[in-house]
């Protein structure tokens, strides 16, 4: 994190569409009288999904004076939370998981990726389409690594994979959201459908397989325990002869 | 009550007591940044660090953790808590090694040093070296104002300053954005601040991050030396403390007391300290072909003497300004009396109080700290905000607690609390829309000048007396309270400075009823041309424009005074700095000029004087209390009646920073005026 400011270049206005005016509405008549100020996060938040996902200082007064809230209140919940965007972030804006599992299973590449064709994090990339931006843990680690792209999740990326992806979202062709190899949510990957009856996976040989290290050694410590006693008996024989 | 135990003391606490509260009561100092007994509780700081016996095995927060969170022994024994253990003293310093890594060593250059609370506390809890290796945080300065100046590197983030604007001054100004590291505390994209109570802000920072912008780098604060003196700023009478290095006011801070002002004071109130040094009158001037020469005392006073000599009795006349004290009113008193004059007023706002009409007529009678026990609020013809920002911040407060209805008639205005907005003028006042909601047993009336100083003043007040008394209320509780604009008023009305029987008001002396005017401190009146004004006062304001002769008086800092608050509360206030050059105190020039007209005053001393007082006036004698009005008084009122006129109430004060001679020669009073002016016309586009 560091110290999060508005955008230098902020638009004249801001106003709600009128569909979502209803949506906040409905959102706002939510909570009981006196405490309208709890609608605030779901406000910005359709503030910033209407705006390019950014918020322009425009939509957090206007967000103040729908709920009757002091201005810096607003402002204060829109630099604390970093799922608010204070600056463009480009028509993609990329968040990718860098935590432990997506790390495990290849993160890495798809930051190189990243970093070689939009460049440095918070940039928005010259052709105005990406910008992106490393995060902490998204909860998709069985499909791991994975980036969320505005408000959808990308997953089994593989640099390949990804790049496709990008350029197929450059030039505004559909893509697949969800998992890139084609598994249905977390399920197992396509051909490997039966896995879960493959009988190696139930005989120890597989899974539970490290526990045998544990038998191996107390073999091992009882056949030394033997020896030594052995060993121990046949010298205590030999000093009686 | 609670049993506790507090380092092998046993005490009985209420079971809503902190556990920091309930070491106080026992005796424990407990260190503290981000708590304070006038805010809500944060418990960020972590340096109120105690040891819980039987609670988790770590440091409890004392300011977080009330008595009735603590379970009792095993044996039923009261909890046990200890503020003085190992344990207790590694995890402070613990808390204060984390504060210091990212506090800057500038202690030399730093205005708070020798009242700063971690200068202090590290001294009990600091280690002498760091073990902290990395790069410092740094933080850019904000602009929150004209009257506090930011330097965010010292920022503890205790949140005292946010919470304070959040909660007592209602205007929300500061706030922190970011988190962790990156947390900054700032208003809304650096603008100033709204409040009329944000100076506060500088004393509760603990640090040296919030301080006083206009008292940057002048004093230490054991330079100076303190007085414990009273505010006359409004007419609630704050007490305060100046402090003064040699014969400069340095600054001016709040003292506590409960009953009036708790621990605020208002911006007015802190920052007019610049206002007494500059346009000051230090020595007598007089009139001559249109323009005014410095003269001598004798000079001065022999032109007065030739003047009141040459002409009769019923043709001279005195007014009262807004920030005499009583003394010297009771003295003009006497001496237009000696003269043959009834013709007197301290009512230079035209104000239809009287004090024929008994004391509780004209006092805010529920006194101010009966507010916080008040169940419903009218308020009528006042801004309480710019009229007494502190009593505003009190009713505020009554607010928060909840279930207090309040009512404005009059001009609507932000005053930081929600409030039913009832009519513009006279006409729902006299409506049954003023009755209180049912089962009310503390209705309060609040009456502003905004009402008062009209042609049909009187009539509203009857009315606004009768409204009070439809309300009913408890016994012994009077509803009825008029909000004074001026700290001089009450005093006057107390002394009887008011037109004799046949005498000329204020309106008629400045119209040209009378040849001769002495004028006291009166700059806030426009007097017609042609009579022959003498002017006692400070500063070279209107009044001062219009005198024939300006002898020069002395400040409220340079003067022993006596000063009764709106809730008729008397307070005495002693000197602090002296007056400039040849200024005097104005209860000796009166003294003087007597002598030379040929009147001499019965007193050579100010001890002698108040003695006259007090015979004259007995309650003037009873300081800090207050002699209450009598109830059947605000009857006689209400059977007054009268028509009033149905034009919408108006404000009395407009612009809140400069209501008087002293705030408009202050250069910040000026830039807070203009910071003001300028939100408020771009509230308007």
């Amino acid at each position: 994190m560091t110290v999060r400011r508005l955008a230098q270049k902020q638009p004249e206005s801001f106003d709600f569409t009128p569909e979502n005016k209803v949506w906040c509405e409905r959102e706002i008549a939510k909570y009981p009288k006196g405490r309208q100020a709890s609608a605030v996060i779901p406000l910005l938040w359709k503030a910033q999904a209407q705006h390019q996902y950014w918020l322009p200082q425009r939509a957090i007064e206007k967000v103040g004076q729908m709920l009757g809230m002091p201005y810096i209140r607003v402002l204060e919940i829109a630099t604390f939370y970093s799922m608010f965007n204070l600056e463009p972030v480009g028509k993609h804006f990329i968040q990718m998981c860098g935590t432990t599992p997506c790390m495990l299973r290849g993160s890495n590449d798809i930051k190189a990726v990243l970093e070689k064709r939009i460049g440095e994090q918070r940039h928005v990339s010259a052709d105005g389409k990406f910008a992106w931006l490393e995060v902490e843990c998204l909860g998709a680690c069985c499909n791991a690594p994975m980036v969320q792209i505005n408000d959808d999740y990308y997953e089994d990326l593989t640099p390949e994979n990804f790049n496709k992806l990008l350029d197929d979202l450059a030039e505004g062709k559909p893509v697949k959201k969800g998992s890139q190899i084609g598994r249905t949510s977390s399920e197992p990957e396509p051909g490997k459908a039966n896995a879960l009856n493959d009988a190696t996976l139930y005989d120890g040989s597989v899974v539970g397989s490290w526990q045998q290290r544990f038998a191996e050694a107390r073999a091992a410590e009882k056949e030394a325990a033997e020896k030594a006693a052995a060993e121990k008996a046949a010298a205590a024989a030999a000093e009686k002869k | 009550m609670t049993k506790i135990i507090v380092d092998d003391k046993e005490i009985d606490v209420p079971a809503e007591y902190t556990l920091l509260q309930a070491c106080e009561e026992a005796g424990a100092e407990i260190p503290r940044f981000c708590f304070h007994e006038r805010l809500s509780i944060a418990g960020n700081c972590r340096m109120c660090l105690i040891e819980v016996k039987g609670g988790p095995p770590k440091p409890a927060a004392s300011c977080a953790m009330a008595v009735r969170d603590l379970r009792p022994g095993p044996n039923g024994e009261p909890p046990q808590v200890f503020t003085n253990t190992p344990m207790v003293k590694k995890a402070r310093e613990g808390v204060m090694e984390f504060l210091l890594i990212n506090h800057p060593l500038d202690c030399p250059i730093c205005d708070q040093g020798g009242e700063c609370d971690l200068q202090d506390q590290a001294m009990g809890y600091g280690i002498d070296t760091s073990r902290y290796h990395e790069n410092k945080r740094a933080v850019e300065d904000k602009y929150i104002g004209p009257l506090v100046k930011t330097s965010m590197n010292r920022c503890i983030h205790c949140t005292r300053c946010v919470r304070f604007t959040a909660e007592v001054a209602g205007t929300g100004d500061m706030g922190a954005t970011g988190r962790g590291e990156d947390m900054e505390i700032t208003t809304y994209l650096e603008t100033a601040m709204t409040s009329e109570l944000q100076g506060n802000i500088a004393d509760l920072c603990p640090v040296g991050a919030l301080l006083p912008k206009p008292q940057n780098f002048r004093a230490r604060p054991w330079e100076m030396q303190k007085t414990e003196g009273i505010d006359v700023m409004d007419a609630l009478g704050s007490n305060i403390r100046i402090d003064t290095r040699g014969r400069e006011v340095m600054r001016i801070l709040p003292r506590v007391n409960d009953a009036v002002n708790e621990e605020w004071i208002s911006d007015k109130t802190r920052q007019i300290v610049d206002g007494l040094k500059t346009q000051r009158l230090d020595r007598p001037y007089v009139r001559e072909s249109g323009k005014l020469r410095a003269a001598s005392w004798q000079e001065a006073f022999a032109v007065v003497a030739s003047k009141v000599k040459a002409s009769s009795p019923e043709k001279i006349g005195a007014i009262a300004g807004d920030l005499a004290t009583v003394e010297e009113m009771f003295s003009l008193k006497l001496l237009m009396d000696k003269l043959g004059s009834k013709n007197i007023d301290c009512r230079q706002d035209g104000t239809k109080l009287d004090p024929r009409n008994g004391r509780a007529s004209y006092l805010f009678n529920s006194t101010i700290a009966g507010i916080d026990e008040a169940d419903c609020l009218l308020i009528v013809g006042s801004n309480p905000r710019k009229e007494a920002p502190v009593l505003n911040a009190r009713i505020r407060k009554r607010w928060l607690k909840g279930s207090f209805m309040i009512g404005v008639i009059g001009e609507k205005s932000d005053l930081t609390y929600e409030y039913q907005y009832m009519g513009a003028g006279a006409e729902t006042l006299t409506s049954s829309a003023t009755k209180p909601p049912e089962g009310a047993k503390k209705p309060m009336l609040v009456i502003g000048q905004g009402a008062l100083v009209r042609a049909d003043g009187a009539a509203l007040l009857a009315a606004a007396a009768k409204v009070s008394r439809a309300a009913g209320g408890a016994d012994g509780w009077n509803g009825f309270n008029v909000l004074h604009t001026a700290a001089s008023r009450v005093g006057g009305l107390d002394i009887g400075f008011v037109p004799g029987e046949g005498g000329l008001d204020v309106a008629a002396m400045a119209k040209g009823g009378v040849d001769i005017l002495f004028n006291l401190g009166a700059d806030e009146i426009e007097i017609a041309p042609g009579a022959f004004v003498v002017y006692l006062g400070t500063h070279g304001d209107k009044g001062a424009h219009r005198a024939d002769v300006i002898l020069p008086g002395a400040a409220y800092t340079e003067k022993s005074g006596t000063y009764v608050n709106m809730e008729g509360r008397v307070q005495m206030s002693p000197r602090a700095a002296f007056p400039p050059g040849d200024a005097r105190e104005d209860w000796a020039i009166l003294r003087a000029l007597s002598g030379v007209l040929g009147q001499a005053l019965p007193f050579d001393s100010l001890m002698q004087l108040r003695k006259a007082l007090y015979e004259a006036v007995p309650h003037m004698a009873r300081v800090d209390r207050i002699e209450a009005g009598d109830v059947t008084d605000i009857a006689k009122l209400a059977a007054a009646g009268g028509a009033p006129t149905s034009a919408p109430f108006k404000n009395a004060i407009e612009d809140f920073y400069l209501t008087n001679p002293i705030a408009r020669a202050s250069a910040v009073m000026a830039e807070c005026s203009a910071l003001a002016n300028g939100r408020m016309q771009q509230a308007a586009e």
